[in-house]
C-alpha cells in the first residue's frame, strides 16, 4: 500500500496510480499541494509504488 | 511549469528560478547590486526562499523578523522565529528581530483583544503593526528598499478581489514596486511577483530550506486563501490564467490602457508620537493602538 500524509491526516491507497490521481482521489486540489517522497520533490506524473510514503505539502498560504 | 511550457530537472529549476528573479528585479527597476536591502522574513517558504535567492545573487540583504506573540512560548510565532534564525545562522546572514510584546508591551493577540479591532480576528491589527515596524526598521537602518516575498498568487488574488469590487484606487496602486512617495515612507519591492506560489514552494523544498509548514492559526478562512483557491480552479482548467491575469494587468496599466484614477498624493504629516507619516490628525493609527 501507499501511505499519503497531509497535515495531520493520513491515508492508505493502492499503488500504481499517479501522484496526481492519488491527490484527486483524496479530494485535494493538485494545484494546491506538492508531493515529497524520501525528502525529494516528485512530479505529479510519478507512479506510486507499494511501500511508498508520500508527504503532501500545502502550497497556498495567506491571511 | 505549464504556463512557461517548461519541464526542468531540480538543478536546472534552481538555476532558472534565480535567473528569473534577477530578470524581474531588472525589468521593474527594483534595486541595484550596490543597494542594501531589508527582507521581511516570516519563517515561511516565500520569505526564506527570497532571502536565499537574493543572497545567491550577491545582494546585500539583511532580514527582519517580527515576533507577533501568536501561540505563546512554544506556538506558531516561536516556531517561525526559530526557522528564520536557523536560516540566518546557517548562511551567515544578519537577522533583526523586533518582538512586539517586549518592544511595545502586548502581543498581537492581546492587542487585538484589548482594542476590539478586527471582529475577533487579529489580522487587521497584525497588518497595521507589521507595516509600521517594517517601515521604521527599513528607514532607521538606511536600507534602499524593503523586499517582501509576495508571489504571483498573492498579487493575482488581490487583483481579483479588487477587480470584483472595482476598487479602482487599490488597482491604481497595485505594483511590483511601491515607491517611497514621502521621506518617511520606505520603498517596497516584490521580486517574486512573477513566480507562482508552487514555484516558490518547490524552490524551498528542492533547496532544502527548513521553513514552517504550518499556516498562521488565524489565517483559516482568510479571504486571500478563498480567492487563491478560486484562481487555482481556473488555473487547473486553463494553465497560465493567473500569469496572464496579473502580468497583462501590469502591461495594460503601464501603457495607460486602463482608466484608473490618478494617484493623488495624500496630505501626510508626521505623527505627533512616532514621527511616521500619517493622514490622521495627531497620532497615526499605530500609535492610537497603544494610547
Amino acid at each position: 500500500m501507499v501511505k499519503v500524509i497531509f497535515r495531520d491526516k493520513q491515508w492508505e491507497l493502492r499503488p500504481g496510480m499517479t501522484v496526481r490521481d492519488a491527490i484527486l482521489k483524496l479530494g485535494l486540489d493538485p494545484e494546491a499541494v506538492l508531493a515529497v517522497r524520501n525528502g525529494q520533490l516528485i512530479h505529479e506524473a510519478t507512479l506510486t509504488q507499494d511501500g511508498d510514503t508520500i508527504r503532501l505539502v500545502a502550497v497556498i498560504s495567506g491571511g | 511549469m505549464r504556463h512557461h511550457r517548461l519541464a526542468l530537472c531540480a538543478e536546472h529549476f534552481l538555476d532558472w528560478f534565480v535567473s528569473y528573479t534577477q530578470r524581474t528585479i531588472e525589468e521593474f527597476h527594483m534595486f541595484s547590486s550596490s543597494d542594501r536591502l531589508l527582507v521581511a522574513v516570516s519563517g515561511g517558504k516565500d520569505s526564506l526562499a527570497l532571502w536565499d535567492t537574493l543572497a545567491r545573487l550577491g545582494y546585500q540583504a539583511d532580514g527582519l523578523y517580527i515576533g507577533l506573540g501568536i501561540g505563546g512560548d512554544e506556538g506558531y510565532s516561536a516556531a517561525s522565529q526559530g526557522k528564520a534564525q536557523a536560516f540566518a545562522d546557517a548562511h551567515g546572514l544578519t537577522l533583526h528581530v523586533v518582538d512586539i510584546k517586549k518592544t511595545y508591551g502586548e502581543s498581537i493577540p492581546e492587542l487585538a483583544r484589548r482594542t476590539g479591532r478586527g471582529r475577533g480576528k487579529p489580522c487587521s491589527v497584525c497588518g497595521l503593526v507589521k507595516r509600521h515596524v517594517m517601515n521604521r526598521v527599513t528607514l532607521e537602518g538606511g536600507y534602499a528598499a524593503l523586499a517582501t516575498g509576495h508571489n504571483l498568487d498573492d498579487e493575482a488574488a488581490v487583483l481579483l478581489q479588487n477587480t470584483l469590487r472595482w476598487q479602482t484606487g487599490y488597482l491604481a496602486r497595485q505594483a511590483p514596486v511601491l515607491e517611497a512617495t514621502h521621506p518617511g515612507l520606505a520603498r517596497k519591492v516584490k521580486p517574486f511577483c512573477r513566480l507562482y506560489e508552487r514555484e516558490t514552494a518547490a524552490y524551498a523544498l528542492v533547496r532544502g530550506i527548513d521553513y514552517i509548514y504550518d499556516e498562521c492559526p488565524h489565517a483559516s478562512g482568510a479571504t486571500t486563501i478563498f480567492y487563491k483557491e478560486l484562481l487555482n480552479r481556473l488555473e487547473g482548467h486553463s494553465p497560465g490564467t493567473r500569469h496572464s491575469f496579473y502580468l497583462d494587468f501590469l502591461r495594460a496599466k503601464k501603457k495607460g490602457q486602463l482608466l484608473l484614477p490618478a494617484e493623488e498624493e495624500p496630505d501626510l504629516h508626521p505623527c505627533q508620537q512616532c514621527g511616521q507619516p500619517t493622514t490622521a490628525p495627531g497620532l497615526c493609527a499605530f500609535c492610537r493602538l497603544w494610547a
